[in-house]
């Protein structure tokens, strides 16, 4: 079973577009939304909850105010601000790291530990195969924590129905849940576009799968928009020895089938959704560990 | 006064916005990047850089010869970043929260105080606007400390944009945190719609007053303008999408200077928050 990983570093780039065009083609596989704290790809698979799970993680201090003689000992040694005081300590749950310091120096006991239900995960079935997805609660953390649990749902379910491929949706950004999301991820696509953001962020992106040692390949969405800025991409790809295994065009039809709910690879007369074929194709070829026939693709 | 520029969904436009309310202010303005993971507003700002420092945590590490293996550290942290076996005590840098229990808890004066490098700060000047953001360390999965280092460079006396992260997460939180206004950017799609939902919730459970900015507001339906008429959010500026918008973009020109008869669109945004907020 292998697992593929599409990421970006600039939000925005159409990863999702490009997993759900994925999800239409691909055989013998799950889908998985690593993006937990705005998932979009339900959006373009109607799935169907078959199971809904809660996610607890950590724990978050609570005061019993009857018992708070307000000395303040809790807001002294809280190193992330989120004590203030008044008639008694208050916690910003917010800002809580769960620390449990403020608990455990406490004179009165007046401080106890909440274990943090802080979002939910389903299992899905879809048109195109199962989807394990989830919503973290609007401004909470753990995002990392709750990537690493719905990875180990989805192999579990990989393995359960024998599917080949682990296909993920993942977040923007090269933090915390991006860094939950590489763990033992057999390849990463980077969903780039021809812009100076898109390049910067590229960049940051690329350096972190090398940190992880990852193998990584690179498709430049939107490639039309600015060619120029397409061939400097290229050239970076060159030069860092990754494989650019597709170039897809400005196409509007991508949002109307947004709009709509479905895959751009759906659509019969998109031209995003030819070159999405064709990037399928490679991207295929790469997991199934077929290489490029010339090593690195030339400059266009 | 302090505006967040935020979104939810990545790649809607808050540095677009960020960048082009920052140079269309009249008053002395400062511009917090607080996207250390992908930090794009010096593309377009260009500031010259003055000064620079390292951002970092305080972590423990072990004094072999005064520790008696007590086992107090490792129970006390709630992050796996302290382990023991038998008499051995590790740490394990990359999972330290920097809450310093573990210090507080050691009788015996066996933990000493070092530290973990998160990233870089920079800040310096572009077209006459304090310029500030910072650079997550790559692999470092705890940007939140950087960020609140470039936050905490806010000056009281400036009107302060902060270009905040996409998402809803912690992240997003605390750039958003204390702030007078936040201005969500998004676009006129299901998955704009969908992250403008979550990210409005946030607004909603910390009370912090907000308006939208449609960006590329001709692709995509009414389904954005909608919600804002049904949960009562000003839309205070659209922004259609032009070819010649997208081009300046990519080569990271501002948008006010690509299209510069926005800039008194921009400065009326400015001018209707400020007297909002007086």
């Amino acid at each position: 079973m292998k697992e593929l990983l599409v990421l970006s570093g600039k939000g925005g780039t159409g990863k999702t577009s490009i997993v759900g065009s994925f999800a239409h083609m691909a055989e013998s596989k799950i889908m998985l939304d690593c993006d937990v704290d705005a998932s979009d790809l339900h959006l373009l698979l109607s799935p169907v909850p078959v199971e809904e799970h809660e996610f607890r993680s950590g724990v978050k201090a609570r005061v019993n105010s009857e018992k708070c003689s307000t000395c303040g000992m809790c807001a002294e040694l809280c190193q992330f601000d989120a004590v203030s005081m008044h008639d008694t300590a208050e916690i910003l749950r917010i800002s809580c790291e769960g620390c449990g310091v403020c608990a455990h120096f406490c004179p009165e006991q007046a401080i106890t530990l909440e274990e943090n239900h802080c979002g939910t995960w389903y299992i899905s079935d879809t048109e195109f195969g199962p989807l394990v997805h989830s919503q973290l609660f609007a401004g909470e953390e753990n995002s990392g924590k709750l990537v690493s649990h719905i990875k180990s749902q989805a192999r579990n379910l990989a393995e359960k129905t024998s599917a080949e491929l682990i296909l993920i949706d993942g977040s923007p950004g090269i933090g915390c849940p991006v860094i939950a999301s590489l763990s033992n991820v057999d390849h990463v696509l980077i969903v780039t576009e021809p812009t100076q953001s898109g390049k910067h962020d590229l960049e940051r992106v690329l350096q972190l799968t090398r940190h992880f040692k990852i193998p990584t390949m690179i498709c430049i969405n939107k490639w039309d928009l600015h060619p120029e800025l397409s061939d400097e991409i290229e050239f970076l790809a060159l030069e860092e020895d990754i494989e650019i295994v597709g170039k897809i065009p400005f196409d509007p039809m991508v949002i109307d089938c947004q709009i709509q709910g479905v895959p751009v690879t759906s659509s019969k007369t998109s031209l995003a959704a030819y070159s999405l074929r064709v990037l399928w194709d490679t991207v295929q070829k790469r997991i199934n560990g077929l290489q490029s026939s010339q090593g690195i693709q030339t400059l266009s | 006064m302090q505006i967040a520029i935020a979104s939810g969904k990545g790649g809607t436009g808050k540095t677009t916005v960020a960048t082009s309310l920052a140079l269309s202010a009249d008053k002395a303005t400062q511009y917090l990047d607080c996207d250390v993971e992908e930090p794009n507003g010096h593309i377009f700002l260009k500031p010259d850089f003055n000064h620079s420092e390292i951002c970092t945590v305080t972590i423990p590490e072990v004094n072999t010869e005064k520790c008696t293996a007590c086992g107090k550290c490792k129970d006390i942290c709630r992050y796996n970043a302290i382990v023991q076996f038998g008499d051995t005590v590790m740490t394990f840098p990359e999972m330290c929260h920097s809450c310093l229990g573990c210090f507080l808890v050691c009788e015996d004066d066996a933990l000493i105080s070092s530290t973990r490098e998160i990233g870089v700060l920079e800040s310096g000047i572009a077209s006459g606007i304090d310029f500030v953001h910072g650079h997550v360390r790559i692999g470092e999965a705890m940007g939140v400390p950087l960020l609140k280092a470039v936050k905490a460079k806010a000056d009281p006396d400036k009107l302060v944009i902060i270009d905040a992260p996409p998402g809803t997460s912690c992240p997003f939180v605390e750039s958003i945190s204390n702030v007078d206004y936040v201005i969500l950017v998004t676009e006129p799609t299901p998955f704009g719609l969908y992250d403008l939902k979550l990210a409005v919730q946030v607004l909603q459970n910390f009370n912090i007053p907000g308006g939208i900015i449609i960006n590329r507001s001709d692709l995509g339906d009414n389904k954005v303008q909608e919600f804002c008429e049904e949960v009562g959010l000003p839309v205070l500026m659209e922004i259609p999408f032009e070819r010649k918008i997208a081009e300046g973009y990519a080569r990271g020109k501002p948008l006010i200077e690509t299209v510069p008869e926005l800039r008194t669109a921009f400065n009326n945004v400015l001018e209707q928050l400020t007297r909002q907020m007086a």
